[in-house]
């Protein structure tokens, strides 16, 4: 391409064409087993219960120590309409997604045809018989399964049947592609905890899909899973969960938010596990959580919050950002502290807003009026989510600026194995706050005055105890000692002093992951959820083209110098996104010398999809002409 | 003595032992004459009187002229001039974090009736404990005189303009939403406003106050109905506003049938001599009927029109430590390194 960039707006979801062949060519005797490492796909109707089978699934592998990942495709919907969840075993801990899914478990009629028909060749389809998908595809190997009959037998409440079905094929596949039962049944028991009667309702469901498979089905396909350690002393978590947690450790005390998907798990699990956690023996809470009226009410609550001194946080995604816009411009002007968590999806409320995205970077990057700029941390996986929610904690209070962490759906709302997270030991940075005794020995303080050098001001808290504590908030237009300006100097100066902060802010925000060999001239440049199928297209790169690239990955704005440094020791840097425009790399290009910013190159992938490894493989084969 | 020494007299001071002058504020910006300044020098009185320590309030307001008037008064109390509109959340949060300030919100009536009637509405139903004053003149000053929401249906602009449409009445929206102490008094009566806002002081729980503040340079002109004249001649008292502090002797007379003494959260009473037929400052059915009656007539009601003492504020009903969010130490807020350990395990 003239321009050297190429989109990806397209990729991941269009209908293969059957490839021309027979049915021996798919069968299982003259294919070698696939062993570990595949995608299933389970496609449902959202609403169904199907969510329970597929974390039963999901479960089952981890417990024999696969590596695995689930992703959730979800409409905007509260039922009837098509659902799409996807799990991936990988030998190798790859756990982004897959592009090609290789085993389909249709179970709604709905989508059925189109579904078979974006199989790739050899891939494995499981359905209810009576859809008849084989006249679709002769290329794909086929296992009808009467479902309803096989639920109808063990579930005699109709009723239920919708949800219990599901189950069934958890048993089909168990069987198939020798899932462990035992597994299966702790997954299970572990998901109906608290439920005796559907624990063991749904338990006889996958029983009774398994000994349909065992006695009916012969196997024709290569797919199978071995027992392996990978997974030994790791958790699975989604990104909300964990960012809930690390908010918990952080110590936030005031939480406001506006229901939002997907940002809405993040502080409901963060309600959850402060109830559980932060309530004194005397039953009073050591939090406080308003549902606002609107993301507006949110961020102002936060910055009131935070303006008292206390640690104040909101979740929410675009569309609240978007409507947060006037007051985090005052915040960043009259400097006042509180976290903002961003789990990004597809932009505006109608359409995609359940599919992922990274395309709120540059709205965020300079979000509201004037000459505004704000502190980003880019968290790329859920220990990230964990350990930068406290970063942000203690950088918002130190910075005394509202600081956003951009996660995303893919990262926030899917289940991610993990290692473990570990406590935060260091203590909690507060920031620079007088006493009323620092006052009396400093005879009172000017609110706005760089006395450090860092360009950080010292601020007090209201209440505190002494007559020249006090001072006035307001936006541009205050001098050092904040009293009401319209001078140019004074606001020149403030401009400058805010300017120089940000100098501070790039020093102390989350330095970047590098992945060097020394050798290459070739460099990758991305962030967030990204990461996975970065890892693995480098690992596709080096074993199918010989092709080695260095790696950085970007984990805040502002960027600090290794990321100046890293794409100066290379000829060609690519960006990759999740976003039409190339937001990270009109950020960067703002950031970087003339010489170096000719550089960069971009990889963007948009179709609402989590980037895969492929898509990205292949974009850079195309642009490097390897 | 026969002596010329000149003795000072000792500056009369509150049972702090501060002078009125420790309640001042900056030098007020304001148009000669403007009603809220002379709202501003109310507060400071009641402050005073009342004996709040200056350090223990915070002042929270949005934008326009009324919004200005926390740098008129109190000095030594912090105070955020924030976004139009959106002093409700702001002050929320600031509650949330140090529950044990007392909060005084100032706004307008553009402030409150339009960009952020939102907010307003969604802070009445919360009861969060506030004092939120509306300098109400029924323009924009600062944008040179447009009709706020709370211009009555028929006023008449300076450039002869009239309002075609129907005016939004704050305190009839409050008393329907939750507020726990709704009142409306004019800046241009004293000791009504006065007594008004010791009570505010006293009671815990959202205090609407609308108060009718002429605007001088847009607004007070004949066929206003938020003019000075219009309000001499149209103001009607619902009931005669008395206090008596906690820490005064409280041994003087009234008449029950007369009389509402209503007990306030510190021990202070708020009397209420009535000065019409039916009403009962602790029903609210009344209250919006009487409003709304006033309104039929052409007059402006002015008082109590509402108090309930016994509804939990937002901050009780959170039922939140007894110590300030904001000021929690480390101990308290971040769980064991144990607790992280057992979460984990659940999730392996």
């Amino acid at each position: 391409m003239a321009t050297g960039d190429v989109a990806l707006g397209n990729a991941g979801v269009a209908a293969a064409q059957p490839a021309p062949g027979t049915n021996d060519d798919v069968s299982g005797a003259s294919r070698k087993p696939v062993i570990n490492d595949f995608s299933i796909q389970v496609a449902t109707v959202n609403g169904s219960g199907s969510q329970s089978a597929n974390n039963v699934l999901l479960r089952a592998i981890f417990g024999m120590g696969i590596p695995v990942s689930g992703k959730n495709l979800f409409p905007s919907n509260i039922a009837g309409l098509p659902t799409w969840y996807t799990i991936r075993a990988s030998k190798h801990g790859y756990i982004a997604r897959k592009k090609e899914i290789d085993i389909l478990v249709a179970m709604n009629a709905e989508t059925a045809k189109d579904d078979i028909l974006s199989l790739p060749a050899g891939a494995v389809a499981i359905y209810e018989d009576s859809l008849d998908l084989k006249q679709y595809r002769n290329d794909v190997v086929c296992y009808p399964i009467p479902f309803d009959k096989l639920t109808a037998t063990v579930c005699p409440e109709a009723k239920l049947r919708k949800l219990v079905k599901n189950m069934v094929y958890v048993g089909v596949l168990a069987k198939l592609i020798s899932l462990d039962m035992k597994a299966v049944e702790t997954a299970l028991r572990r998901q109906f905890a608290k439920k005796q009667k559907a624990s063991d309702l749904n338990w006889a469901a996958v029983e009774a899909g398994y000994h349909y498979a065992s006695e009916s089905l012969t196997k024709h396909d290569p797919f199978v899973l071995e027992r392996m350690h990978a997974t030994d002393g790791k958790i699975i978590i989604d990104g909300n969960a964990a960012a809930a947690l690390g908010a918990m450790f952080a110590g936030v005390t005031v939480v406001t938010w506006y229901p939002i998907t997907p940002s809405s798990s993040l502080v409901e699990q963060l309600i959850d596990y402060l109830k559980k956690y932060r309530v004194e023996p005397d039953g009073k809470a050591t939090f406080a959580v308003v549902q606002a009226e609107d993301e507006l009410a949110a961020i102002g609550m936060v910055l009131g919050a935070g303006w008292a001194g206390a640690r104040s946080m909101t979740a929410t995604s675009g569309p609240g950002i978007s409507l947060m816009a006037e007051f985090a411009g005052l915040g960043y002007f009259a400097e006042l502290p509180g976290v903002i968590f961003d789990i990004q999806r597809v932009g505006p409320s109608t359409g995609l807003p359940t599919r992922t995205a990274q395309a709120d970077l540059l709205s965020i990057a300079y979000l509201s009026h004037g000459d505004t700029k704000h502190v980003m941390l880019l968290p790329g996986s859920v220990k990230e989510c964990f350990e930068f929610a406290q970063a942000a904690f203690d950088l918002t209070e130190q910075l005394q600026t509202p600081v956003f962490v951009l996660s995303d759906l893919d990262l926030g709302m899917n289940n991610w194995m993990s290692e473990p997270f570990e406590y935060p030991e260091k203590p909690l940075n507060r920031g620079k706050v007088l006493s009323a005794e620092d006052l009396t020995r400093m005879n009172g303080f000017a609110r706005y005055k760089d006395v450090d050098g860092d360009a950080i001001p010292y601020r007090t808290l209201p209440g505190t105890d002494h007559p020249q504590a006090s001072y006035f908030t307001r936006g541009s237009g205050h001098n050092e000692k904040a009293l009401y300006t319209e001078r140019p100097d004074d606001y020149q100066n403030l401009m400058e002093r805010l300017n120089r902060k940000f100098e501070t802010a790039r020093m102390l925000v989350p330095k970047p992951v590098i992945v060097q060999t020394g050798k290459s001239k070739i460099g990758l440049i991305a962030f967030g959820t990204s990461d996975f199928a970065i890892m693995e297209s480098r690992d596709q790169l080096k074993k199918e083209y010989g092709v080695e690239v260095d790696y950085l990955r970007v984990r805040a704005f502002p960027f600090t110098s290794d990321v100046h440094d890293f794409v100066a020791s290379h000829d060609h840097v690519y960006i990759v996104e999740q976003n039409r425009d190339g937001q990270m790399l009109s950020l960067l290009k703002l950031d970087l010398p003339a010489e170096d910013a000719v550089k960069l190159r971009s990889v963007r992938h948009f179709n609402g999809l989590p980037i895969d490894a492929r898509s990205v493989t292949d974009a850079l084969v195309l642009q490097e002409e390897i | 003595m026969a002596t010329s020494t000149v003795t000072k007299p000792n500056p009369k001071v509150n049972r702090l032992g501060l002078q009125v002058l420790d309640y001042r504020g900056g030098k007020t910006t304001l148009c000669a004459g403007c009603g809220h300044n002379a709202i501003s020098e109310r507060i400071i009185d009641a402050l005073y009187e009342m004996g709040v320590q200056p350090e223990r309030v915070m002042k929270l307001s949005g934008i326009g002229c009324s919004s200005k008037s926390p740098a008129y008064f109190l000095s030594r109390a912090h105070s955020f001039n924030s976004v139009h509109g959106r002093m409700p959340s702001v002050a929320t949060g600031a509650l949330l974090g140090n529950k044990t300030m007392k909060a005084l919100g100032v706004s307008g009536d553009g402030d409150t009736a339009s960009i952020g009637v939102g907010q307003f509405v969604h802070l009445m139903r919360r009861n969060l404990p506030l004092i939120y004053i509306i300098e109400d003149n029924g323009v924009y000053g600062l944008t040179k005189g447009q009709f706020s929401a709370t211009a009555d249906l028929g006023s008449k602009l300076k450039t002869g303009v009239i309002n075609d449409l129907p005016a939004i009445d704050t305190c009839t929206l409050a008393i329907q939403l939750g507020a726990t102490f709704v009142g409306r008094s004019f800046s241009g009566d004293k000791k009504q406003l006065l007594a008004m806002l010791k009570a505010a002081i006293a009671h815990e729980g959202t205090v609407m106050l609308d108060v009718i503040s002429p605007c001088v340079t847009f607004n007070d002109h004949e066929g206003s109905t938020k003019s000075y004249k219009y309000m001499q001649e149209h103001e009607d008292a619902i009931s005669e506003v008395g206090f008596v502090p906690h820490f005064e002797d409280i041994a003087i007379d009234y008449d029950p049938g007369s009389t509402y003494d209503v007990t306030m959260h510190d021990g202070s009473h708020l009397r209420l001599r009535k000065l019409h037929e039916n009403y009962n400052p602790t029903d609210r059915v009344t209250a919006v009927k009487a409003l709304m009656e006033a309104h039929e007539r052409g007059e402006v009601l002015t008082g109590v029109f509402y108090v309930d003492t016994a509804k939990p504020s937002f901050t009780q009903l959170l039922n939140l430590v007894d110590e300030p969010l904001a000021l929690l130490p480390q101990e308290r807020t971040r769980p064991s390194k144990q607790i992280l350990q057992e979460i984990m395990a659940k999730l392996q």
